[in-house]
């Protein structure tokens, strides 16, 4: 299959580390195919710095079929770009035109500091989950078995759609405010909609927006652009769950 | 050294029991004294260390992802197999175990299996419990579906994104033994060497991926748990950061490593679509439940569909060849995956391929859509639906089923699925073969384990759909830490391992050399370049259908890019910052060494065996024709290569293959 070719003009952040002040560089990029990812045209501009002996962009990215949460970029204004449901590498250039010019930032908010060019620290996603994103159950090959306790198929679904969470911080970038309400609902969700989650509740969803907090994250003034941007689909639902769980165990102290 | 697999004795079904029973235990005040060390966050590596964290150890966990969730386990899209037998279809324990052994085309090791479907329906139960949110029917109770190779319907799922929420699983376990600080979680980490001392595995030398910074680390066990090396051929369905290096040192250290030539190639991949493309994507064999795979009967109609003229809608019944089907009609098309794959290959390559390169079949969810629609419309009390409206209620089962996966093929090529048969080909998936283990999952280096999909141990030449995810739980929940516990018990009075001796100093310095070897050496192509050749004759020539003249070539042309490779490679940037081409660089020189291996040991073993298959060694006729030879005189054994220095020096070691429990066969699933 022969793509159109695509010529299109890069404005891509480059800055050396955390220290630097980064700024706006230029590329160019020719006979780019409609059918190539984005992350694939990044590696037809990379493999044309590596050859002329300069330094490629740095960005992260791993499984390129949108699960690892790897990706990140904003780009021309979006995180993870024009087009709804995906992230950056199922991206593909058939969304762009012939003499586009684009422009490709990092995930920006104060909780995720700059590491490279666009690659971001995420690392305060880990230390909220550590605060209290699990069940403190241990592995023991004993315990009961899996059916004991029905679950209506109407909470694991949901549950199973606050858990689909790809802990990629979209939300966070797009957010105004730099808020991981929805990241951080998501999870509280996941584990509310469960009967294994009961216990913990209270504690969990303390904690965790404790640590939400001491990250640097923003308030939630539910303008819902995370929702419009995240890839997988998670809803504001998840935002007013957490709030109530929230209340709820603040009043019982 | 001979080697020594270490299977307890005993009756097959109390084996594991008993050795638990008898092993060497430390007790909790003592394991606050021992460390160990994990490579890789995950299925296997993420669960290891979660529960040796939670059993007292000190562990250091170690990720090149910046964080431990990313790891390629959470791709795995379809299930995990456990022989719950909550369906009540007939299966248990010894089916799972036979089923196993029979779809590795019997190549594995009779214990390990039998103790891999023993554990299984613990690990249901215990992702349970952590909150995995598995998909349910409405009376509350677990779902299945069926995968490739079997008769039973054991197949746990949460949607499309089985592996996603069983490493979410890990992780949040993970997690909570990082917030008390039992594990000390090292992301954007590397493992480049492993120390040993006094013969045993002692520490690692990890570059900080941020800062470039070479770090000692010392332990009393190191366990490796890396993945697969799947992306020694450029193009799989691999991670992009995947890679073989953790197993390839400790192979060059004295680990034997096993079988490389077990490679699985996936029947459903989406097919490539130039050379700029960067990785392939994977569709799940859950798709097999209802899709059914064919290909045009007549030349014509091939024909007319490439140039454009046809749309594969407009072919009636009679002119499609369901091939699956009308070559395994007891299996159809839920055969094993090399099974499948062979069969995409024989029609592609007769040339009935439907796209412009010709490799691609199609996958149809026309009749699963109309068959659902009207149970659906029986259901809802509908009397005389009209086509539109059971396909419409079709249509909604089928994206409650798969809708992920549905989306992400109409992303990616831009046609929807629910209207036009997807097309798949196949491609790399998974890498059967590893380092070699014995009973306990250690490696031929005393103290160095090595877990999941980085070990050899359990598929045999073929893995069954939904078994990775299982093995991966298996080794790191339930085997691994009783295992490592007899060995550790010799430990318990050794003190922490200094790292300011003589043995860091000397791995240290093979890691620094090498990276200042690749940030000076300016040379003229980049790491892509070399990968993207390796890759090329790997799947040329060691792909899907192997031959003794392909494998000695290339085995040389191997030998020539990396020869090349060591000479013109180009890595721009410098040694003490975030220098991605400057990781590639050295997992590509790894993959340069591992894949003339891989060539030797399929030239080695010229039977054809599950996803191994020799062109010399096919059936020539009778009801099998065509179909993969094996030969259990002769090769009935695991190949275990030691190290040499040059690849092609390797040594074979041989671990003979005893079935006891089950007979050695022909696999038939006509």
């Amino acid at each position: 299959m022969s793509g159109k070719g695509m010529n299109l003009t890069l404005k891509i952040w480059r800055q050396k580390d955390a220290n630097d002040k980064g700024k706006m560089v230029d590329y160019k990029v020719t006979d780019i195919s409609e059918h190539m990812s984005f992350l694939e045209m990044m590696d037809v501009l990379n493999e044309q710095l590596v050859n002329s002996g300069e330094e490629p962009v740095a960005f992260d990215h791993d499984c390129r079929e949108g699960i690892c949460g790897m990706c990140s970029m904003y780009i021309n204004g979006e995180a993870h770009g024009p087009d709804r449901g995906i992230t950056t590498c199922q991206l593909h250039m058939r969304m762009f035109n012939d003499g586009d010019t684009i422009t490709i930032e990092p995930f920006r908010a104060a909780a995720f500091p700059v590491i490279k060019d666009l690659v971001v620290d995420r690392s305060s996603f880990d230390r909220i989950q550590q605060a209290g994103g699990y069940i403190s159950v241990n592995t023991s090959g004993n315990t009961q078995d899996a059916n004991a306790i029905p679950i209506s198929k109407h909470a694991a679904d949901e549950a199973m759609d606050a858990a689909t969470c790809i802990g990629c911080g979209a939300c966070v970038a797009t957010c105004k405010n730099s808020s991981a309400m929805l990241f951080v609902g998501a999870k509280v969700s996941q584990y509310a909609l469960l009967p294994q989650g009961q216990v913990e509740a209270a504690d969990r969803v303390k904690n965790m927006v404790a640590q939400m907090d001491l990250e640097g994250f923003g308030n939630c003034t539910n303008t819902g652009a995370c929702e419009v941007e995240c890839p997988k689909g998670i809803s504001l639902e998840n935002i007013a769950r957490m709030n109530r769980e929230y209340l709820a165990a603040t009043l019982k102290g | 050294m001979a080697l020594d697999s270490k299977v307890p004795k005993g009756p097959i079904k109390d084996k594991w029991t008993e050795y638990k029973n008898k092993i060497d235990l430390v007790n909790p005040a003592n394991k606050r004294h021992i460390d160990v060390i994990v490579v890789g966050t995950g299925l296997a590596g993420g669960s290891a260390a979660a529960t040796l964290a939670e059993l007292g150890y000190n562990v250091k966990a170690f990720a090149y992802q910046d964080s431990p969730r990313r790891a390629h386990s959470i791709a795995a899209q379809g299930g995990i197999n456990a022989a719950k037998n909550y369906q009540g279809d007939g299966d248990s324990t010894y089916r799972l175990f036979y089923d196993t052994v029979k779809g590795g085309d019997y190549r594995s090791r009779e214990a390990n299996v039998y103790r891999l479907a023993e554990v299984s329906a613990n690990i249901i139960d215990q992702c349970v419990a952590q909150g995995v949110p598995f998909a349910r029917d409405y009376g509350g109770l677990l779902d299945n579906r069926s995968f490739g190779g079997v008769l039973v319907s054991r197949t746990f799922y949460a949607k499309g994104q089985t592996g996603q929420q069983l490493l979410l699983g890990a992780y949040s376990a993970m997690n909570r033994q990082i917030a008390r600080g039992k594990i000390e979680m090292f992301n954007r980490h590397e493992m480049l060497d492993v120390v040993i001392v006094d013969g045993k595995a002692r520490g690692i030398i990890a570059r900080n991926l941020v800062t470039g910074e070479i770090e000692r680390h010392s332990a009393h066990a190191v366990v490796i748990g890396s993945g697969g090396y799947g992306n020694v051929y450029f193009l799989s369905t691999n991670a992009m950061g995947s890679n073989a290096t953790a197993a390839w040192k400790i192979h060059k250290k004295g680990a034997y490593f096993a079988n490389p030539c077990y490679t699985q190639i996936h029947p459903t991949c989406i097919p490539r679509s130039g050379d700029y493309q960067s990785k392939l994507t994977l569709m799940s064999e859950s798709l097999r439940n209802d899709g059914r795979i064919w290909v045009p009967k007549n030349m014509e109609d091939v024909l007319a569909i490439r140039e454009g003229r046809k749309k594969p809608t407009d072919l009636s019944e009679e002119e499609r060849d369901y091939y699956l089907e009308r070559r395994y009609p007891a299996f159809g098309n839920l055969v094993p995956r090399d099974v499948a794959s062979r069969a995409a290959k024989e029609r592609c390559d007769a040339g009935y391929g439907v796209n412009q390169t010709g490799e691609a079949v199609y996958l149809d969810f026309a009749s699963a859509i109309e068959r659902y629609g009207k149970e659906q419309a029986k259901i809802q009390n509908i009397a005389n639906p009209s086509a539109e409206k059971i396909y419409e209620l079709g249509q909604k089962i089928v994206e409650a089923k798969y809708g992920n996966l549905f989306q992400m093929y109409e992303k990616i090529v831009d046609q929807d699925p629910y209207k036009t048969p997807m097309m798949i080909y196949p491609a790399v998936h998974y890498t059967m073969g590893g380092i070699w283990v014995d009973y306990n999952l250690m490696t031929t280096i005393p103290g160095c384990y090595c877990i999941g999909e980085a070990n050899f141990s359990d598929h045999g030449a073929n893995r069954l759909g939904a078994s990775a995810l299982m093995q991966g739980l298996a080794d790191g929940y339930f085997v691994l830490p009783y295992t490592i516990g007899d060995y550790l018990a010799d430990d318990i009075r050794t003190g922490k391992i200094p790292t300011d001796t003589k043995e860091f100093d000397e791995a240290e310095k093979e890691v620094t050399d090498r990276i200042n070897f690749f940030v000076n050496n300016k040379g003229t192509k980049s790491v892509d370049y070399f990968h993207k050749k390796l890759g090329k004759v790997m799947w040329d020539k060691a792909g899907m259908s192997r031959n003794a003249q392909g494998l000695t070539e290339a085995m040389a042309e191997i030998k020539a890019i990396r020869e090349e490779f060591w000479k013109e490679v180009s890595v721009p940037g410098g040694a003490n910052e975030m220098n991605p081409e400057l990781e590639k660089a050295g997992r590509v020189a790894d993959f340069l060494e591992l894949g003339e291996l891989f060539a030797k040991d399929a030239l080695t073993r010229s039977e054809s065996c599950g996803g191994h298959f020799r062109e010399e060694s096919a059936e020539l006729d009778g009801p099998q024709k065509g179909e993969a030879k094996r030969n259990d005189e002769e090769f009935a054994f695991v190949s275990a290569w030691e190290y040499k220095g040059e690849p092609a020096d390797a040594v074979l070691h041989k671990e003979q293959l005893e079935f006891k429990d089950i007979e050695l066969k022909q696999r038939s699933y006509k």
